[in-house]
């Protein structure tokens, strides 16, 4: 048996080690520190099994039009980069697979379990960095709800509509109505940019500003008009219609009443 | 003599009071006078009352309105109960607004009731123009009341206007800035206007309390003014009446003033003033809370303004792309200058038409029978073809939500309506013509053959016939007094020329009068009779 | 053409003025006019038993008005609103407005019903006067008219009358001439905004904070202030925003089509005024793959990669680009204003 060394010396590196141990303790003491908001991708990245399982669901659905290596074809980008966020937003929405083609792909049931979604998204994240599936962590923290209303007027307002009920652009296409979206669509919505929606990455609208719109949108969404049925929020297209039709239909109905005469 | 009064009280406190008013303002001689006046009972003749019912409720309304409403542009920040605006910047006159639904028990409702009847006003206005305008009820003596009727409508769509903006919300916000956009695209006078209008630079803050004066006071009391001629001069005229047994151009038939039409027309009053209440009760209308308070860099998707004024955002939607010219270094924007040419000329053709058509047709006699659509197949087609006209210019403001609507593309929809605004109005008239004619035949059948009862009877010999039950007097009445008239010839003047103008007007009358139907006469109808030809 | 009888106004008088008529062929021939028809008689009218059941009826509705106005009293002070709960809101809104609705909805049924059922309904004929005067009137009307001139002289006296219409057309004038202080003359405020002070930064709207020009990514788009603009005191703030709003975007280089606009922005990233040449809307709309901005007011579309033309919609002039350079520590700023007026056309715009 070998004799220990029973007097302990430091070894002459020891205090570059100490000063490595300490900025990493710091660094990363002020990472957990800043705001929660901050920390927004899901805690772990996906093992290698999870990875080969979306592998294999991506050859077998998504790269006759996105490519093998999803290096995207004449019929659909690349996907390289879009990051896991993107898959989880389009897939989970049902727009992809993509049902037909048109000016815009629109949404409708989904077509993969959760499973298989976190699969495929995990594939394409390790294909390049991108943006990352919000933590549910960072989803549940409360904004600021009147500067997510301001922030969303400005930014979002002019496709959505100021309630979200959605809107027209060019040729066909559409912004879709945001009543039925949750908070996780919305984040990864706003960061991925899908379809000819800009992307809203976070060095332009902070994981801060992003969760007041998302404050915002959950308020809209959770809080019915006071003054009534709001008519879809379509707004005085939508009550001039209804005065004409509802209102003086009614009302000459009873007019015909008024001047039939009595029996 | 003795003057001291001996005369009893009779009759109690009401006779009191009747006599008392009557000693100073002559009562019996108005309840004499007017008591009994005979009003024709048809509910197409209630549309007018709609407008003015709907205009007292805006008066009652608007009145609790003005003690909470403060019309300053100051900025302010709100600190009131609504969560989502809660420290915003915005101005007194939107957080009056926003105190007005949120703090105030019944103020949601009363602007809601407000907003809806301003709807409604000008929606039943419009409705009351169209039904005399198929009836023909702007003809003499009439013609000046259509042309004051008009004022109202017009007055109406500016007492909308200038409402709607006071709350200095993000939608009427942008309107501003539209109108603020065409008047700047005037001619000479644009850039001076503008700064006229809102005190400086848009947005200033000075529109709000200047719209505030003209929606309060000058409006409504211009509104008063001509709504008090308009009605003064039906009572003058009397009201027009549909054709029928007894009813002539020197008489007027229906119930009397009191007590029939009190209860009635007072009973229709409520139920406006009800179908108003319930409405605001129940379906939100101009939820300011959502658009937030002006600024000119956010905008919402879907930004219309209230449908009265969809004709004229229509019209500027559709102008082609790129018309702007230049006279020497000066811009003219016929991309504005074009949709106001054509939104404003379209309205003075309405409110000329009663002179138009009296040009046209020489027609001076006065008339209270009202025509029946089909039987002035011209007009009614004119009348198809304005509206057409109207209406495509107002779904033209609606483009983007019919786009998504109806999942289409927004440029083919636009194009679509360019092409159809001037095609549509073509292919209106003329199917509306040729409908009006075939109505008058088959009016002519009837009188003629009978209505078909849809009874079917084997005759002896095989054949199988419709029993026609032949038209009671009443119906006969009905359908054969209407005027036959005859184009007017182009004759020469006193020099013997045929002037320009005599052609056009003979070419006018010629399309207004030449296809045409006459009525049965006396003589075809007995032959028919005799003729016992019943299918 | 001769006159004939039934061309005459409705009187048939046989006045002096020839009418120009000639036009209607009234069928002399016509099916006789066979009267008011006969009042059919109602339920009401034959039998007590229904005329007592319709005066119940209608003091029935009186009694739901009634009902109806007191309930939207008590609904008034019932349903107090609670700040934090926007269903004590719409619950008082609720039961007030169906309140009032049926206090007078009944009476409003009420009413007609008991003229439809209990007042009498047999249609009565009523003479129309002529609206013009008959002659006599007329004739003492001119007479009145003739009277005035000849006591006043208004026709005589040309001094008179044509120093009255001098006066009259005048007077009014200084009411119209008061109004010019409404606003001040517009000078050269169309032409410039903020950006002319030089060197400002490029900032988000509406916080104020300075964008790098690292921050802006392909495919996104920024809504910009001028440094400084949020400070203002109202109501320049809003009057400046109103000319200096911007959109800034990131372009791949290859896909824009002029030189220009790659000269005047930086590395792909452009900037343009986000006010609508056509009436002043927010240009707000950015497609980022077809490189188009839709106004959403009349559809307005400007395509960003060709120096924003108009490709589509009522706009004549593409919207104005601003140059836009990077500062030393990284983050935009526009060296100068505009090259020419931004927002909509004006008269003297090109001058």
């Amino acid at each position: 048996m070998l004799k220990r060394k029973t007097i302990s010396r430091r070894s002459p590196l020891a205090a570059s080690l100490v000063m490595l141990g300490a900025l990493l303790v710091t660094g990363g003491g002020y990472v957990a520190a800043s705001t929660a908001a901050e920390s927004t991708a899901t805690s772990t990245a996906a093992d290698q099994a999870t990875i080969d399982t979306g592998h294999k669901l991506f050859l077998a659905n998504c790269a006759s039009c996105h490519g093998k290596n999803a290096e995207g074809t004449a019929a659909a980008p690349t996907l390289i980069g879009v990051g896991a966020a993107a898959v989880d937003f389009q897939v989970s929405t049902g727009r992809m697979p993509a049902q037909a083609s048109g000016p815009q792909i629109s949404d409708k049931a989904p077509q993969f379990t959760d499973q298989d979604i976190a699969a495929m998204a995990a594939y394409v994240a390790s294909l390049a960095p991108g943006p990352a599936i919000p933590s549910d962590s960072y989803l549940a923290q409360k904004g600021n709800l009147t500067h997510g209303g301001e922030l969303f007027r400005i930014n979002c307002a002019m496709c959505h509509n100021a309630t979200g009920a959605g809107g027209a652009l060019t040729g066909g296409k559409w912004a879709p109505s945001l009543k039925d979206t949750s908070p996780k669509e919305f984040y990864e919505a706003m960061v991925t940019g899908p379809q000819n929606m800009p992307v809203f990455s976070n060095s332009d609208l902070s994981p801060a500003d992003k969760l007041d719109i998302i404050t915002y949108l959950q308020y809209v969404q959770n809080n019915p008009s006071v003054g009534g049925d709001s008519l879809g929020d379509l707004g005085p297209v939508a009550e001039g219609l209804f005065v004409w039709v509802i209102v003086l239909g009614a009302i000459v109905g009873i007019t015909i009443w008024l001047g039939a005469k009595s029996n | 003599m003795s003057n001291v009064s001996a005369t009893k009280k009779k009759g109690g406190f009401l006779a009191g009071t009747a006599n008392y008013l009557d000693e100073r303002v002559g009562v019996a001689g108005i309840l004499k006078e007017f008591g009994r006046k005979i009003f024709p009972d048809h509910w197409s003749f209630m549309l007018g009352e709609v407008a003015l019912y709907s205009f007292l409720v805006l008066l009652l309304s608007g009145t609790f309105l003005t003690f909470f409403f403060q019309p300053s542009m100051t900025e302010v920040v709100y600190d009131g109960v609504y969560g989502p605006l809660k420290g915003a910047h915005m101005s007194v006159a939107y957080a009056s607004t926003l105190n007005i639904s949120f703090e105030v028990r019944g103020g949601l409702l009363m602007r809601q009731v407000h907003h809806w009847s301003a709807l409604l006003f000008v929606a039943a206005a419009g409705l009351h123009m169209l039904r005399v305008f198929f009836t023909g009820a702007f003809r003499k003596p009439r013609e000046i009341n259509w042309v004051v009727g008009f004022a109202l409508f017009v007055l109406g769509m500016a007492g909308g206007f200038t409402g709607y903006s006071l709350p200095d919300d993000l939608l009427s916000g942008n309107g501003l800035r539209i109108i603020d956009g065409m008047i700047k695209g005037l001619p000479w006078i644009g850039a001076y206007t503008s700064s006229l209008l809102f005190g400086g630079e848009f947005p200033g803050n000075q529109i709000v309390p200047r719209l505030y004066s003209l929606h309060i006071m000058i409006v409504p009391a211009l509104i008063i003014v001509f709504l008090a001629v308009h009605l003064f001069m039906v009572v003058i005229h009397k009201h027009t009446h549909y054709s029928g047994g007894g009813k002539k151009d020197t008489n007027v038939v229906g119930y009397p003033l009191m007590p029939v039409y009190v209860a009635k027309a007072g009973g229709f009053f409520f139920l406006v003033f009800g179908v108003i209440m319930l409405t605001a009760s129940l379906v939100t209308i101009n939820p300011v809370w959502n658009y937030g308070s002006y600024d000119p860099s956010p905008v919402s998707a879907g930004t219309q303004p209230d449908w009265y004024i969809g004709f004229l955002d229509g019209a500027l939607r559709l102008a082609p792309t790129g018309i702007e010219t230049m006279v020497g270094n000066d811009t003219l924007s016929w991309n504005i200058l074009l949709p106001m040419i054509v939104g404003v000329g379209f309205l003075v053709v309405v409110a000329l038409y009663p002179f138009i058509e009296g040009w046209i047709t020489g027609d001076k006699r006065e008339h209270h029978v009202l025509d029946r659509p089909r039987n002035a197949p011209t007009r009614t087609a004119i009348g198809a073809a304005g509206v057409t006209f109207y209406a495509t210019l107002w779904a033209g403001a609606g483009t983007d939500l019919i786009a998504t609507s109806f999942k289409m593309s927004l440029n083919n929809v636009l194009t679509f309506m360019q092409i159809f605004l001037i095609v549509g109005p073509f292919i209106a008239y003329f199917i509306t013509k040729r409908l009006c004619l075939s109505l008058q035949r088959k009016d002519r059948e009837i009188v003629l053959h009978g209505n078909e009862s849809g009874r079917l009877v084997r005759l002896p010999h095989g054949e199988y016939i419709e029993v026609h039950e032949p038209a009671d007097k009443y119906q006969v009445w009905k359908l054969t007094d209407f005027k036959e008239y005859q184009p007017i010839l182009a004759r020469p003047n006193e020099k013997g020329v045929i002037t320009l103008r005599s052609r056009i007007r003979a070419s006018l009358s010629k399309m207004f009068f030449e296809d045409r139907v006459s009525p049965v006469s006396a003589t075809e109808l007995e032959a028919a009779q005799h003729h016992g030809e019943l299918h | 053409m001769a006159k004939k009888p039934q061309d005459l106004a409705v009187t048939g008088e046989s006045g002096e003025h020839e009418y120009e008529t000639g036009i209607a062929v009234v069928t002399a021939d016509k099916p006789g006019d066979p009267g008011i028809e006969p009042h059919r008689v109602r339920m009401t009218d034959k039998s007590a038993k229904h005329e007592r059941a319709a005066a119940r009826q209608v003091a029935a509705l009186f009694s739901v008005s009634i009902i109806g106005s007191i309930f939207s009293i008590w609904a008034y002070y019932a349903f107090p609103f609670n700040n934090s709960d926007a269903a004590s809101l719409r619950i008082n809104t609720i039961f007030l407005g169906l309140g009032i609705t049926l206090g007078l909805f009944g009476i409003g049924v009420g009413a007609v019903h008991w003229a439809k059922t209990l007042m009498p309904d047999a249609e009565v004929s009523e003479e129309r006067h002529q609206t013009r005067g008959s002659e006599e009137v007329r004739a003492r009307a001119v007479e009145i008219i003739k009277l005035a001139d000849q006591e006043s002289g208004f026709s005589r006296r040309k001094l008179i009358r044509r120093t009255l219409y001098g006066a009259l057309a005048l007077f009014p004038i200084p009411a119209i001439v008061l109004f010019s202080d409404l606003g001040p003359n517009p000078k050269d405020s169309l032409r410039h905004t903020m950006w002319g002070q030089g060197g400002l930064r490029l900032t988000r709207d509406p916080d104020g904070t300075p964008i790098k020009a690292s921050d802006v990514q392909l495919g996104a788009v920024f809504h910009v202030i001028p440094e400084g603009l949020k400070d203002l005191e109202a109501p320049s703030m809003l009057n400046e925003k109103a000319k200096a709003a911007v959109l800034l975007v990131r372009l791949d280089p290859a896909d824009i089509k002029s030189q220009r606009e790659k000269d005047w922005g930086y590395d792909g990233i452009v900037a343009y005024s986000k006010i609508c040449t056509h009436v002043g809307c927010p240009v707000a709309l950015y497609e980022q793959h077809t490189h188009h901005l839709l106004c959403p007011c009349h559809q307005s579309t400007f395509d960003l990669a060709d120096d924003c033309k108009v490709v589509f919609g009522p706009a004549s002039r593409p919207l104005p680009q601003l140059k836009i350079e990077v500062d030393a520590d990284g983050y935009l700023v526009a060296p100068g204003d505009f090259a020419e007026p931004v927002g909509p056309s004006f008269w003297e715009r090109k001058a």
